[in-house]
């Protein structure tokens, strides 16, 4: 078993156990799900804007060489500059070295992922700069200097208490469970920083080929100044971000909001395109766009896994699955967490660390249910365990585990067979109180389940003899 | 009345017959002729839901030519149903039997799916005087598309007071080997489901797949909740005649 493994066994046990974990996620979903119901209901047919996000995200991930030239050309001829980078490695060392050549000494961030996957910021700090994020929820998490607990709402597993907690001992400057004051406090502290910081790195929830922009929905407008105020604007993203036109955004922004909270559309949506334009009043002076592949082109090449790339990052898979609610976002160990995460971080990272995630799932499909464009998650999460086994990452005795198995199931004999000696081992384990002891080989399940006592006689043995009359 | 060709899931013909037993008292009820293919042994979804399909894939061929005959094919389990349904087009898929199992797909039916899609009944003259909850199952919620199937046959059932419990779509927890490698995650995902049965005051909880039933079971009587599991067969096998057997099925052997 790989050490993210046994490391994910150890934290999954001790917060499956925390009660007080699982009602707080749970109010807090619940209340994701009652905006996000009622969001879904303003469509006219939410399952129709489905499937067109579907569509449109089809096509720029089976044309993602097309768009992704396309963009960097329309980027490029407005002065911006565009950095391809294969790795999380070569992405840190453009971002870090830009900065060092231009005597950085703040950093402010607007939330992005990529700069998690990639271990931007203690990369930056490194070098003695000081980055601080500006999204409400990752600037709690930075002040806890924890990772993000999910995709879209960071710190999601706090709750009013554990915030006000938390500034009275980092700000100073505020003593109060109020949110609004608490939300003040936060901003008081960042203006001074979106005014000081000679560089700004964010995301982008598209990347608009046609017009050569890049998309950014933010509910606290933190990106906007994040990406005007300094003198730099650095945009790091994932290259399958890219659509088509800039009116697919007519679907996608409204869908992206309503899969992400329930918004009708996010607060402040902003197109940005690249430096300050002769004539122009704001904006930075430099515009960089990092284009990040990081085992990307390894799923596009794979036709049958391709569509996991159609992934806009809206969260919604996460709220839906049983099993984030009961682990929660920090047990995973990986940037992405929950279904999504648990599909696409073997297929990044490597499936002999990570396959214990795909197997992380009851596969009960509510992660493909509610996927704004539709991937099928849970049948992913299907062929990353196939794929896993078909590559030997699995443990032998497992391997023959199955083998036998399928000797026994291969024959009605053999198989009644095997069925009886389980029935009576079942029985003397029983009759011994061994059952849920070290020597029970079912002990993981009679652990947690009182036991059940087998029948003397299986189906096949009673079912002429049954009564039709009753 | 259709011909029915029996699939009886490997853990409900070794573990919990009596599932098995009460389907067949339901469906000769409604007036089928039913068949058991005494050659039938698992079709494969352990193996297949662990990523071991080259050792999946004999044992769902063998099952296809077990009932290649049959007229019409019916399972007390949805899991298992979507299995053969949904799952052996995708695993045999390039093989030469790819096209058979679509076909038998076609053939292979939920119990609850069975009587009232197939069958048309929803009143199968039974008396079951408790409150019951309906748990919806993974498998038969989201892949077999069933939900007010098993609802409206309860419904017809005599006495019975059918009650909705909170979050009734949220998965069980159980997920095959899933319990066993991830016996916490699981355990703590039934405990809530267990949870909200009771937060339901609901005497029994039911369901159209054994396999969530037998862990929220041995999950129930841990907690010594007053909840007790109980398939849709299992009630909708219970006519209130007086020779008739207890109710809860795996419940009534297990000891608290």
């Amino acid at each position: 078993m790989s050490r993210a493994a046994q490391e994910f066994l150890r934290s999954a046990a001790i917060k499956s156990a925390d009660l007080t974990h699982r009602q707080v996620i749970r109010r807090n979903i619940d209340s994701y799900n009652t905006a996000n119901e009622r969001g879904r209901s303003r469509f006219l047919d939410w399952e129709a804007a489905r499937l067109k996000c579907e569509q449109i995200k089809w096509e720029a991930v089976n044309n993602l060489d097309r768009y992704l030239l396309e963009f960097e050309q329309r980027v490029k001829d407005r002065g911006g500059h565009v950095f391809w980078a294969e790795n999380s490695e070569e992405a840190r060392n453009y971002i870090a070295n830009l900065a060092a050549a231009r005597g950085v000494k703040k950093v402010v961030k607007s939330k992005s992922m990529v700069s998690e996957e990639i271990h931007l910021s203690p990369a930056l700090e490194k070098l003695g700069i000081k980055v601080v994020e500006t999204d409400l929820g990752e600037y709690i998490v930075q002040l806890r200097e924890e990772t993000p607990y999910h995709i879209v709402t960071p710190a999601m597993h706090l709750n009013r208490t554990d915030i006000a907690k938390l500034f009275k001992e980092k700000l100073g400057d505020v003593d109060t469970d109020d949110p609004q004051q608490l939300v003040a406090a936060a901003r008081r502290s960042l203006r001074r920083d979106f005014f000081s910081a000679e560089m700004g790195i964010s995301g982008a929830n598209f990347l608009v080929a046609d017009a050569g922009m890049i998309a950014l929905t933010t509910n606290e407008g933190n990106a906007r100044l994040s990406t005007s105020i300094p003198r730099i604007h650095v945009v790091l993203s994932g290259i399958e971000k890219v659509i088509p036109h800039l009116h697919d955004l007519a679907v996608l922004w409204p869908v992206l909001a309503t899969a992400g909270t329930g918004q009708p559309i996010t607060c402040y949506s902003t197109l940005v395109g690249g430096p300050r334009q002769p004539g122009e009043a704001d904006g930075p002076e430099e515009f960089h766009v990092v284009l990040v592949d990081n085992g990307r082109s390894e799923l596009l090449a794979n036709p049958e896994e391709r569509e996991v790339l159609h992934c806009i990052r809206c969260g919604a898979c996460i709220n839906a699955c049983p099993v984030f609610r009961t682990v929660g976002g920090h047990a995973y160990g990986t940037t992405y967490m929950g279904p999504i995460g648990s599909v696409l971080t073997p297929r990044l990272r490597g499936l002999p660390e990570f396959n214990h995630l795909s197997y992380a799932s009851s596969l009960c499909g509510a992660c493909s249910d509610v996927c704004p464009v539709r991937i099928s998650l849970h049948h992913h999460l299907l062929h990353n365990r196939r794929d896993a086994v078909a590559e030997s990452d699995r443990p032998f005795a497992e391997r023959v585990a199955f083998r036998l198995w399928r000797w026994g199931m291969l024959g009605e004999h053999r198989f009644a067979f095997f069925g009886w000696m389980a029935r009576l081992g079942m029985r003397v384990l029983k009759a011994l109180h061994l059952d849920g002891t070290v020597f029970d080989p079912a002990r993981p399940w009679n652990r947690n389940h009182a036991a059940t006592v087998p029948p003397p006689k299986p189906f096949r043995a009673l079912w002429g003899k049954s009564d039709g009359h009753n | 009345m259709a011909r029915v060709a029996l699939f009886i899931p490997c853990f409900v013909d070794q573990l919990v017959p009596e599932v098995g037993l009460d389907m067949v008292r339901v469906l000769r009820r409604i007036g089928c002729e039913l068949d058991f293919p005494e050659e039938q042994t698992c079709c494969g979804q352990p193996a297949f839901n662990t990523g071991y399909w080259e050792d999946a894939r004999p044992v769902a061929e063998r099952f296809i030519q077990i009932f290649r005959r049959a007229e019409m094919v019916v399972c007390p389990s949805g899991s298992c149903t979507t299995m053969v349904r949904k799952f052996y087009p995708e695993l045999l898929a390039g093989t030469a039997m790819q096209k058979e199992a679509l076909a038998l797909g076609e053939r292979v039916f939920e119990f609850s799916e069975f009587l009232v899609k197939v069958a048309k009944v929803t009143d199968v003259g039974a008396t079951f005087p408790h409150r019951v909850a309906v748990h919806d199952s993974c498998h038969g919620l989201r892949e077999l598309h069933l939900k007010q199937e098993s609802r409206e046959l309860l419904r017809h059932v005599r006495s019975l007071e059918l009650v909705e419990m909170p979050y009734s779509e949220d998965c069980c927890g159980f997920g095959g080997t899933f319990a066993v490698k991830f016996s916490a995650i699981s355990a703590a995902m039934g405990d809530a489901k267990a949870g909200f049965a009771e937060t339901a005051a609901a005497e029994y909880v039911t369901g159209t797949d054994p396999s969530c039933l037998l862990h929220l079971d041995g999950i129930l009587r841990r907690r010594n909740s007053a909840v007790h599991t109980i398939h849709l067969a299992g009630i909708l096998a219970q006519t209130g005649g007086a020779a008739e057997r207890r109710p809860p099925a795996a419940s009534s052997r297990g000891q608290r």
